[in-house]
């Protein structure tokens, strides 16, 4: 009942180090809902916590299909709707076309990495429980954090404080939800 | 054909760079920013301001309907019931150059005259027009023009002015008119003559005196009364001693066609030419097209006359020594033609060569037997031709001395323009009353008591003869958009009351003159075809009398007048066609010069655009110097027309006067010119600033010789890629209907801006004004590109017209981002006026630079009457759109519809004709379907002749060129 | 109200790594507060530093004057410009490729340079990538501007229109169109995504409650999370795998403009690759310009060190050393190639009625960097500045050489002509240096212009800080 009302338990760690293990050890004691957090992105933090990355993947279609779309376009323009004589160039001069062709690939693509790369990760997000922690500031500074979320099925609160405890961290605080 | 400049020539040719790095250049540039850089009506002056909103007031119901003049007038071919709206007419009359007729054929849209075209029917025309002729139309338009009858510049009735009129000459009536004068310009109008003759009567002791700053009174003089007429066609050698006979002439559209078709060369067998010998102190027209052209010393010809005379054995006692190489050669070349080719050849004589100088010609040619061959006797066409110096001196000495109570001046400006040590104005001042009838208010008008605006000639009812006697009537195709009265109505005023309308008075001259059993039908016929049908009367035999030819070599400085070759003696001054008709040669628009050779320049230190101080006979006037090749050494041509006070805002202060010189003793050209640098600058605005072809291969000459053993020399001097050099399919557009092309005859075209203007008439292409020219913003369609070969002395002169090309790989329609330049199925090159959005690309990526582009809205400011000259088959563009030539898109599509109604039938080849190439006197401008085999334009481009130019870049150009050919004299190698 | 981290009495010597670069990136003893500190405190400081105050009042002054220009253009029409019949274009177009071309450095410093491991860039990056922005808004201004009727500029677009009508698609213009739009949304893309989680640190370090509410707002909610940070790190690696063919596909695509159509002095093959080589070139000198005195004003020695400027110095002299091949190669292919209009535009280019201006040329872009050869040149802000802005004016030379003085004697003689800029050119070409000032100096003003997080990398990882 009283799990309910907070939204996880954090550690707080002065190296980006510490956090990665700490994480490793979270992870192999058989935690999956937690995160990090740390002011830079950490070499292999991810991977310790076993996060999956999908998001090359929609970058190719995106870029495959807005290039397909631009040169059918251009075809479709020229050849089909509106065909007429310029400067006795065939209609589907197609090395014409190219350099269209390549720009909108590019723009696809790359509007594709973006929405998704902030979309995966569910931002813009203006609310999180996280941010009640009062030390979390320091996250965009000089501290790291370790936080197992409440949701996990192997949270229990005494069981998973002892744990953090174990990782020496600076302290450990309750995320209230 | 290459000039390649160097050392001086070279610092030369290249005028405008060196301008463009002076300072005054861009101190001028900059100062006049950003006013100048305006359009070309700048600030309009009160009067202006005043004289405007009388137009816009006056003209305010104008633009809604037009009216036709209540008389019958007849319609050429079509019969005006038949009033189609958007469906044009055409009627025959008659404009004038210097009193001489040429027939025209008007459209008119829904009674508003829009175009003047040539009549075929016409002998001084054969369907081709002049310059004045394609911009009489602007003229009629003019919201500058005297609107009302003013008395002492306030403005009246005619109610008024008949009862102080009758006042006078009540008191003329005792003395038989002893005080009463009429001033006129040249006369050919029968029906005026018929008048004034009935004026003799009525009051004996009245004069009636002629002024016309362009008199042709040294040919009268020496033929007695008429001039003669040549059959140029059928001279296979001809020498022109200074006779513009292709140009300035009465008869230049007719002669210019007879000597086109003489150098016409269609296959290479047998290809014969004939051969013009000019010798001239300034570049002309006529000149450019000669085979041996030597710049002399206007005073020099009659010396040169004399001594090809004695070459023939005419004369003796001259020795040729005193004349400077290269002339002797040249006279004695000319000689041996001439006598080889007797009765098939002409000499010719200019109206600025003193009446000696026409004798001996007329001696010459009698010798040769020309006459009754290529010369042929002519009639008397002027009215009462006399020396007009003489008569306009007389005039002043009769005012000075008080005796004139009453005088007329039927048109004209003499105030302006007659002699100035005859000192016109003041003696005008002695005059108890005098009237002037004018177009425009002009210097004169101000100076008369009264003046009465004159009804344009496509506003009124007259007649005039052409330079060979034919008669033409002149029919009026709007009813007077101001308070205009004829001519023939002012004079009727002062013989018989109540006056009648020019209509009645000219019919009734018609009617005394050829009396007939169905006069109407001959009247309705004449009008029809736009002459009256010539009963043979009797031509006066030229009189061969023998000159005395005195051997004149003064040294010296000698001036020339000449009429401007854009606005002649000044009539034109108020049209702004004309004002920016880039002239032959120099391409000045907006100006005129004081033009020097090469020669004088060096030796005197002038560079184009120094002011110079001109003293003659005592008078001084500064003008600006133009530096031009083939001008004769010791020559200094002044342009007399410009340097208007009172012309109207196009017309007011462009260029300087030369009438401040000349001189009754001196009217074409005089001795004693002495010249002083001032150090000050003066900018000309010039559409071409680089006359040196750099070696490339636009333009293509050879000579007949070269054409006879080598026919395809010219299409050899570029690789063209072949047709099939290319990844695609080549024929992906080709089409089984019409293919438009047109080909450009070099051989035929002598550079005399008919296209030019007759475009700018049919497109409703705005002018820009001299500053916008100067920063080469002109709008022009076609324009004549000039190169000067050889050396700066003696240069060969040519012409080329360039319009679109209408590239079947056109550079243009490739790189325009929207669309808006494609081309159609039938090859044209299509500029989508609503769909540009002005990037500009197209023109930079077009070769020959024949866009145009609006940098600012240029038909803003068209005054009410103005509109109604519009072509209503033609956009007239907004600003930031490009625009170029169209083929005359709109004539091709009305031939369509002609055919179509007529059972769906094909169109006929000449059926479709390009403004530029109806106006081409020579038929140069060849235009049709080349899908055609048959058709004229498909048989030129078969001419080993034809050339595409800068084909070598793949534009496969629609527009081809068939290259020059000249036939000069194996003897003159040299020259 | 001084930013700096370390007062200047106790800066310490940069030291020399063995190939005799100053090897360290950030100064000694430099902490994560610190970094976080002297960058933050510059956008979060209630008073700007004066220098600011009176750079932005001239820029403001150009701005209004670039304002006038515009209205009077669309008032009274293309006419009130220097252009004509042949020279059709003129300052317009060449300030567009100038902009462009200066436009490149932010991406290629940011995108190329990230791909290839060079932590170097992490203190300029994101000063260039703001000034790539802001140039290329200077440059899409131009050719909308230059246009005849500049209100129907969207016909350049494709979309369903009324007409039934579409672009052109074969004219250089329309890609034009397209590669600079796709460069300005990628590049806008690129810099904000890279700009969150500093937002973040901005809204953390927030004391003013506007100021919280504005960068919370922006930071879109940025956790610093491994999920965030592992996402944010792949996206932000395509993006810059993606910028790096476009950056040098745009230049190429603009040099298009004058290489396909077939006038001479346009009509080369060599501009791509040389226009491209010019880019960067000027490119990296408006970034040096612009970055030496900002390092001053704001005391950022310690994150801008001089092996920063080293390293620019050092690619700007390297384009620098491929444009002059490509003037060089221009010259001969025109003499080789025989053809008798590409041998006078050659002649014409450099000893017509503008000549002096190509000897300008010159001067500016080929004598004045030889300079760079001296590592005392390289590493002394002074002289850099100097240089870097004789390259600056030598590039936008070399656009007004490349389109005045070839359009203005083409094929035929008798249509050349000649071109003189008027006032209005001038108020344009100013003008837009006035925008582009005014967004600068409100991008230093209230955005972090040194990435926060890459820098505290460093500071974590003093290893990859200092190696080379």
């Amino acid at each position: 009942m009283n799990e309910a009302k907070i939204f996880g338990i954090a550690a707080e760690f002065e190296t980006h180090e510490q956090l990665v293990r700490a994480a490793k050890n979270a992870y192999a004691h058989g935690f999956r809902k937690m995160d990090g957090y740390a002011p830079f992105p950490v070499d292999g933090l991810a991977e310790a916590l076993g996060k999956k990355n999908r998001l090359p993947l929609f970058v190719l279609c995106g870029g495959v299909v807005s290039g397909l779309g631009g040169y059918f376009m251009e075809w479709f323009a020229n050849v089909v709707s509106y065909p007429i004589n310029i400067g006795g160039r065939p209609l589907h001069s197609w090395p014409a076309f190219i350099p269209i062709t390549f720009e909108l690939t590019v723009f696809g693509a790359a509007l594709t990495a973006f929405v998704f790369s902030l979309g995966l990760s569910g931002l813009p997000k203006p609310y999180h429980p996280m941010f009640n922690l009062s030390e979390f500031e320091r996250a965009s500074q000089d501290r790291f954090f370790l936080c197992i979320e409440a949701d996990d099925k192997r949270f229990e609160e005494e069981s998973t404080r002892r744990f953090l405890e174990s990782l020496a961290p600076l302290r450990i605080a309750e995320v209230p939800q | 054909m290459n000039t390649n400049p160097s050392g001086a020539m070279h610092e030369y040719w290249r005028s405008l760079e060196e301008r463009a790095r002076t300072p005054e250049f861009e101190r001028w540039l900059h100062a006049e920013f950003p006013a100048a850089a305006e359009e070309w009506v700048s600030e309009i002056h009160r009067r202006d301001f005043l004289r405007l909103m009388g137009a816009s007031v006056a003209l305010a119901g104008l633009g809604a309907c037009t009216k036709q003049p209540l008389e019958k007038i007849a319609p050429y071919v079509k019969q005006p019931e038949q009033i189609v709206p958007g469906k044009p007419l055409h009627f025959a009359t008659a404009t004038t150059f210097v009193g001489y007729a040429q027939g025209i054929v008007v459209t008119s849209h829904e009674g508003r005259p829009t175009k003047i075209e040539g009549n075929p029917e016409h002998p001084a025309s054969l369907g081709a027009t002049t310059v004045w002729a394609q911009a009489d139309v602007l003229d009629l338009y003019d919201p500058d023009r005297a609107q009302a009858i003013t008395k002492a510049g306030q403005i009246s009735t005619w109610d008024d002015f008949l009862p102080e009129l009758n006042l006078a000459l009540e008191r003329q009536q005792q003395t038989g008119g002893s005080g009463l004068r009429i001033l006129t310009q040249t006369i050919t109008s029968p029906t005026l003559g018929r008048q004034l003759a009935d004026f003799a009567k009525k009051f004996p002791n009245a004069r009636w005196h002629q002024w016309d700053p362009m008199t042709r009174q040294n040919i009268h003089i020496a033929t007695g009364s008429g001039e003669h007429i040549y059959n140029v066609a059928a001279a296979s050698v001809i020498v022109s001693f200074n006779s513009d006979f292709l140009y300035l002439h009465p008869a230049a559209l007719r002669y210019a066609r007879e000597f086109a078709s003489a150098r016409q060369v269609r296959q290479v067998k047998g290809a014969r030419m004939n051969r013009l010998y000019v010798a001239e102190p300034t570049p002309t027209i006529t000149g450019a097209s000669a085979d041996h052209r030597i710049a002399v010393a206007a005073r020099d010809i009659e010396m040169i006359a004399a001594t090809l005379a004695q070459g023939l054995g005419l004369v003796e006692g001259i020795d040729p020594t005193l004349l400077a190489d290269p002339i002797p050669k040249w006279i004695k070349a000319a000689a041996r033609d001439l006598s080889a080719n007797q009765g098939r050849s002409m000499v010719i004589a200019g109206e600025t060569q003193p009446p000696a100088v026409h004798l001996l010609v007329q001696k010459i040619n009698h010798h040769l037997g020309n006459i009754g061959r290529t010369i042929l006797p002519g009639r008397q066409v002027v009215a009462n031709p006399l020396d007009q110096t003489e008569s306009v001196r007389a005039l002043i000495r009769d005012m000075n001395n008080g005796a004139v109570d009453l005088l007329f001046i039927i048109g004209g400006n003499p105030v302006f323009d007659a002699p100035v040590d005859l000192a016109f104005a003041t003696a005008l001042g002695r005059a108890k009353l005098c009237v002037h009838h004018s177009l425009h208010t002009n210097e004169t008008s101000l100076a008369c008591h009264w003046h009465i605006p004159a009804a344009h000639f496509l506003e009124s009812w007259s007649d005039a003869l052409a330079f060979d006697g034919t008669p033409t009537i002149i029919q009026p195709l709007i009813d007077p958009l101001y308070a205009g009265v004829t001519a023939h109505e002012l004079i009727e005023a002062v013989i018989r009351q109540p006056v009648r309308s020019a209509f009645e008075i000219v019919r009734e001259s018609w009617r005394t003159a050829k009396p007939s059993l169905d006069f109407d039908f001959d009247w309705r016929r004449a009008l029809n075809h736009g002459v009256v049908p010539q009963a043979s009367e009797e031509a006066i035999a030229a009189s061969i009398q023998t000159g005395q030819s005195r051997a004149l070599n003064q040294s010296g400085l000698e001036i020339l007048f000449r009429p401007d070759p854009n606005i002649l003696d000044g009539r034109y001054a108020n049209n702004s066609w004309l004002q920016e008709m880039p002239q032959p040669f120099t391409k000045i628009c907006w100006d005129n010069a004081a033009i020097v050779s090469p020669q004088l320049a060096k030796q005197e230190a002038l560079k184009t655009g120094d002011v110079v101080e001109l003293e003659f006979r005592g008078k001084k006037i500064a003008a600006p110097v133009w530096i031009q090749p083939g001008q004769s050494e010791n020559s200094v041509t002044l342009h007399f027309g410009n340097g208007r006070k009172e012309a109207g805002r196009v017309g007011r202060n462009v260029g300087f006067n030369a009438y401040e010189l000349r001189t009754a003793d001196a009217l074409w050209f005089g001795e004693g010119l002495t010249l002083r640098k001032t150090g000050s600058k003066h900018e000309f605005a010039t559409t071409q600033h680089h006359h040196a072809i750099e070696g490339r291969h636009m333009f293509r000459a050879g000579t007949l010789a070269q054409f006879s053993t080598d026919p395809n020399f010219a299409s050899r001097m570029t690789e063209v890629p072949k047709r099939n050099e290319t990844l695609y399919n080549p024929d992906e557009f080709k089409n089984a209907g019409y293919a438009w092309g047109m080909v450009i005859d070099l051989n035929a075209c002598i550079g005399c801006n008919a296209c030019t203007i007759a475009c700018q008439a049919e497109n409703n292409i705005p002018v820009v004004g001299k500053y916008q020219v100067s920063v080469g913003r002109e709008m022009q369609w076609i324009r004549i590109d000039s190169y000067y070969n050889g050396s700066a002395e003696a240069p060969e002169l040519n012409h080329q017209p360039v319009p679109c090309m209408h590239c079947e790989h056109a550079p243009c329609e490739l790189v325009c981002p929207v669309g808006a330049t494609v081309h159609d199925d039938e090859g044209l090159n299509l500029q989508v006026y609503n769909r540009c959005v002005g990037t500009r690309y197209c023109s930079n990526n077009c070769p020959y630079k024949v866009r145009r582009f609006n940098f600012f809205e240029l038909n803003s400011k068209l005054s009410a009457s103005e509109k109604l000259g519009k072509n209503p088959d033609v956009t007239v563009r907004s600003r930031g759109v490009m625009e170029k030539c169209t083929y005359c898109l709109q004539r091709i599509n009305a031939a369509r519809h002609v055919a179509e109604l007529d059972h769906n039938r094909s169109i006929r080849d000449g059926e479709v004709m390009p403004a530029c190439a109806q106006a081409c006197p020579t038929e140069a401008i060849i235009f049709g379907d080349i899908n055609n085999s048959n058709s004229r334009v498909s048989e030129f481009k078969r001419s080993p002749l034809n050339y595409g130019m800068l084909a070598e870049l793949n534009t496969r150009p629609r527009t081809t060129y068939l290259a020059k050919l000249r036939n000069p004299n194996p003897e003159l190698a040299s020259l | 109200m001084s930013a700096g981290i370390i007062p200047p009495d106790e800066q310490v010597r940069t030291r020399l790594s063995p190939l005799g670069y100053p090897s360290n990136l950030l100064g000694p003893r430099v902490t994560y507060a610190d970094v976080n500190e002297s960058i933050s405190s510059i956008v979060l400081c209630d008073r700007a530093p004066a220098q600011w105050w009176v750079g932005f009042a001239v820029a403001f002054a150009l701005l209004m004057i670039f304002f006038l220009a515009v209205s009077w253009l669309l008032i009274r029409g293309i006419g009130i410009w220097g252009v004509n019949i042949p020279v059709a274009w003129g300052f317009a177009i060449v300030n567009f490729v100038w902009w462009i071309g200066i436009g490149h450095a932010g991406t290629f410093i940011s995108a190329i340079l990230l791909l290839m491991f060079q932590n170097w860039r992490t203190a300029i990056n994101r000063l260039a990538e703001a000034m790539t922005l802001f140039a290329v808004a200077c440059a899409g201004l131009m050719p909308l501007l230059h246009l005849g009727r500049p209100w129907v500029f969207f016909w350049l677009l494709p979309y369903p229109d009324t007409m039934g009508m579409w672009p052109q698609f074969r004219s250089p213009l329309v890609w034009d169109v397209f590669a600079v739009g796709t460069y300005f949304t990628v590049s806008i893309l690129f810099w904000f995504l890279g700009l969150v989680p500093d937002l973040a640190t901005i809204r953390d370090r927030a004391r003013r409650v506007w100021q919280k509410k504005l960068y919370g707002f922006l930071a879109l909610g940025w956790r610093n999370s491994a999920d965030h940070w592992q996402r944010h790190q792949t996206a932000y690696l395509l993006l810059a795998g993606l910028a790096t063919p476009l950056v040098l596909s745009v230049h190429s695509v603009v040099s298009l403009d004058f290489a396909v159509a077939q006038l001479p002095g346009w009509h080369s093959t060599i501009f791509p690759p040389y226009f491209v080589a010019g880019a960067i070139y000027s490119g990296f000198a408006m970034v040096l310009n612009i970055v030496i005195p900002v390092r001053k004003i704001y005391h950022l020695e310690n994150l801008i060190t001089e092996r920063y400027l080293n390293n620019m110095a050092n690619v700007m002299f390297a384009t620098g050393l491929m444009v002059s091949y490509g003037y060089f190669i221009e010259a001969f292919m025109s003499w080789y190639s025989g053809d008798i209009f590409e041998q006078y535009m050659m002649t014409n280019r450099a000893f017509g009625p503008y000549g002096w201006i190509f000897w300008v040329l010159m001067l500016c872009n080929v004598l004045v960097p030889q300079t760079l050869w001296s590592r005392r040149i390289r590493c002394n802000p002074f002289p850099l500045f100097i240089v870097a802005f004789f390259v600056n004016v030598g590039m936008w030379i070399e656009r007004f050489v490349i389109v005045v003085t070839s359009l203005h004697r083409d094929f035929i003689p008798s249509s050349w002509g000649s071109y003189a800029p008027t006032l209005w050119d001038w108020a344009t070409l100013f003008g837009s240096v006035g925008l582009f000032l005014m967004l600068l100096f409100l991008f230093i003003r209230f955005l972090p212009m040194i990435s926060i997080s890459e820098s505290r990398e460093l500071v974590a990882e003093p290893a990859k800080a200092n190696a080379l």
